[in-house]
């Protein structure tokens, strides 16, 4: 008999959810051709970064046990966001510190989360997904999931073996984009700096795609690549590792 | 100098369109990064060295007043006095006081930090004690009378034709058709200026980049040999320095100094590393007469046993504000504090409170990559967020962010409201956005899309979409 295959709790994420729900799907397909029960609860609403962020720790920690809550019961709960993901994997946790009810519940739900990608390489240790897509990318390192999870080689792993695709990467693909969240638009000067010299650097790359693995980076910098004429297309690295590019890039196509 | 980090937004918007300045921090990102990366990946124990750097700083933490009272010993063992100042007011008004004693009219200088946070030059001028800034980065911001805008290179905001400028201004002694279009040679022109003053100078004061307890010794690392002449060729050599540059031994020295100038110049050791102890002896063929050390707290033991004393652990090498997006894209001068970049950001609000700084620690994207390549795996951004919610405990975030927030807060803590409201806003905004999938500009949005249009919604939410396909599967075939 066949081990029963894992449960697993979809954490859309709030941008998902609202700009790009392809990327929900893309997961949702990544995860079952790996062999997972999907499940997206209806309880969920946002990881709590905009509060967390915001140094409001009382909305946060209420949002976080509600996520807590609708989400603990499945055997991982996978994000397509390093972002999010780290923010229950990592900082979920410390909201509960010295909470005796709290801190293990905590503690255990944080040991199941994950980002999608890197969920995929290392747990279910998926090697080829079976897309395939004609196209130059390359590939922006989302901060959070860079260094608070460590996915560098992982969606680059994966790609590798999608036909037809090739890889041109970027000068200083791990330097941030400017989005930060809240920050792009209290300090949306300096964001606009920050962005401003990333699409220089996507556009060098001779890359007509660009992929990542946040939705809020990528709606960074689609807009920014759009509002400076730039033709390159905008995808989350699901949809293109899922084989599902039929809805319009992020911020659609052409100039 | 006086605090100007309220008016940080306003600073940062100046520096975006200073065409000179950006072409200066250009050199900053071209700079420093490489050579770090390049000096970190030549000594395959250079993380693990990080590891041993942050847990000596920890233990001396721990113990800060037992270090204290030792170093203090083995000071005067030596012949040296060791004062305390407790604010930046003391500690000014005893180096003016030693100055005084000696009927000092010049001082020397060694690039120093902790002489900008008391802001010491301009008290001596005003009591008729003219500093002179030895270290050629802080000459040259002295000759304009600015600020450092890098703790380790003050003038890093800077092009060689400003400074030609400036020596031309000042040196109106030297001859008017001379050659100063090379650094060398601005270099050169600088150490002819400064030798002079050397010799001039009464009392010689420096920084300290440690403080060793085991021995009463004051260290500080150069690259221009300034140092050494500012401490020995004055009469007297004042060292002004914080509690926290303590460590207990020479061997604790040379651990951390291993992990020091790779992170921030990216050379294996600073050019020069001097070690002081005491005055002159009888048999020593040279140094000063009088060894004087400051140590200054200014608000550093309130920070101990708090979530802010990690940052006790900084050795001042640069690397976060070296790595910094932000720090990039508006230089240091725009923080409108002594100190810049991430670690700026969470010290200053320790040093001057929230009220004034809160810009400083809201202006980060938590990128991380200022805790990535900080030595003493400082947890910068952390740190950022706690003041972040130290503001909000005390209702001193911006009104608008606060409601806003508030009203986001309402629903995300409520799924069903949640699901509501955006089921009817999302389609909506989808429509809105039309074939072009953006929008170039939304009336409620207007921060992001006066840089950026903002991407469409694609029409239902996912959760919306995700029920429906499911609720089709879940049919009985016909
Ligand atoms: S915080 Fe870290 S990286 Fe920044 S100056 Fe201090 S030691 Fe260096």
């Amino acid at each position: 008999m066949a081990a029963r295959q894992p449960r697993v709790g979809l954490f859309a994420t709030c941008l998902v959810d609202l700009f790009r729900p392809s990327v929900g799907f893309a997961s949702a397909k990544l995860l079952q051709d790996a062999g997972c029960e999907v499940h997206v609860p209806v309880a969920q609403t946002c990881c709590g970064q905009p509060a967390y962020n915001s140094g409001d720790r009382a909305d946060t920690r209420a949002i976080a046990e509600q996520v807590i809550e609708a989400f603990e019961g499945f055997d991982f709960v996978v994000a397509p966001s390093g972002s999010c993901a780290s923010m229950l994997k990592k900082h979920y946790p410390g909201l509960f510190a010295g909470d005796a009810a709290w801190e293990g519940r905590a503690q255990r739900f944080s040991d199941k989360c994950h980002e999608l990608v890197s969920f995929l390489t290392d747990v279910m240790m998926v090697r080829d997904t079976g897309a395939s897509l004609d196209a130059k990318i390359t590939y922006h390192d989302s901060c959070s999931g860079l260094r608070e999870l460590g996915i560098k080689d992982q969606p680059r792993k994966l790609l590798a073996n999608v036909r037809g695709l090739e890889l041109q990467e970027m000068k200083d693909s791990d330097v941030c984009c400017g989005f930060g969240g809240t920050f792009c638009i209290k300090y949306s000067d300096i964001s606009n700096a920050i962005v401003t010299k990333k699409v220089v650097n996507i556009d060098a790359s001779g890359a007509d795609m660009l992929l990542a693995g946040d939705v809020g980076c990528l709606m960074n910098m689609a807009g920014k690549l759009k509002r400076q004429g730039s033709s390159v297309e905008v995808r989350h690295v699901a949809e293109v590792l899922a084989g599902m590019t039929s809805q319009p890039p992020i911020a659609g196509s052409g100039k | 100098m006086e605090l100007a980090a309220k008016h940080f937004k306003a600073s940062a918007a100046k520096a975006l369109v200073d065409v000179q300045l950006q072409k200066a921090l250009g050199n900053v990102e071209k700079g420093f990064i490489g050579k770090r990366q390049k000096a970190a990946a030549a000594l395959p124990e250079f993380d693990a060295l990080r590891d041993n750097a942050r847990d000596i700083k920890n233990h001396v933490l721990a113990h800060l007043d037992l270090y204290l009272e030792e170093y203090e010993r083995k000071v005067t063992a030596s012949g040296g006095i060791v004062h305390w100042a407790e604010t930046a007011e003391d500690a000014r008004r005893i180096v003016l006081e030693i100055c005084q004693k000696a009927g000092a009219r010049t001082v020397t200088k060694g690039k120093s930090m902790i002489t900008e946070e008391i802001a010491l030059n301009d008290h001596l001028s005003a009591n008729g004690i003219e500093p002179v800034e030895t270290d050629l980065g802080e000459y040259i911001i002295q000759l304009r009378g600015e600020h450092p805008s890098h703790i380790i290179a003050p003038a890093v905001h800077l092009n060689k034709e400003q400074v030609e400028g400036d020596f031309r201004r000042v040196h109106t002694h030297l001859p008017e058709g001379r050659d100063l279009s090379d650094p060398v040679s601005l270099l050169g022109e600088a150490r002819e200026v400064l030798r002079q003053r050397y010799f001039a100078a009464d009392v010689g004061i420096t920084g300290a980049n440690f403080l060793i307890a085991e021995t009463g010794t004051s260290v500080i690392v150069t690259n221009e040999g300034n140092g050494d002449l500012t401490q020995t060729l004055g009469k007297i050599h004042v060292v002004v320095a914080s509690i926290e540059k303590i460590v207990p031994t020479l061997e604790d020295t040379s651990q951390i100094l291993r992990v020091l100038a790779r992170s921030a110049t990216g050379q294996d050791m600073s050019v020069y590393t001097t070690f002081s102890t005491g005055p002159k002896r009888a048999d020593d063929p040279d140094g000063p007469d009088q060894y004087h050390v400051v140590l200054l707290d200014n608000g550093r033991s309130a920070m101990l046993g708090t979530e802010y004393q990690d940052m006790l652990r900084c050795i001042r090498c640069g690397a976060c504000m070296n790595h910094c997006p932000v720090y990039h894209a508006v230089g240091g001068h725009a923080y409108g504090s002594v100190y810049p970049g991430p670690m700026g950001a969470v010290l200053t609000p320790s040093l001057n409170g929230i009220e004034e700084t809160g810009q400083l620690p809201n202006a980060s994207t938590f990128c991380g990559r200022c805790e990535a390549v900080c030595p003493m795996r400082i947890p910068l951004p952390k740190m950022m967020r706690h003041w972040r919610e130290r503001e909000f405990e005390r209702n001193l975030t911006p009104l608008t962010g606060r409601y806003g927030l508030k009203f986001w807060a309402f629903f995300a803590k409520r799924p069903k409201l949640y699901r509501l409201a955006v089921s009817f806003g999302v389609p909506l905004l989808s429509v809105f956005g039309g074939s072009s999938k953006r929008f170039r500009s939304l009336p409620f949005a207007g921060g992001w899309t006066r840089h950026r249009d903002l991407p469409a919604p694609e029409g239902r939410t996912f959760l919306q979409a995700w029920a429906q396909r499911e609720a089709l599967k879940q049919e009985p075939a016909q």
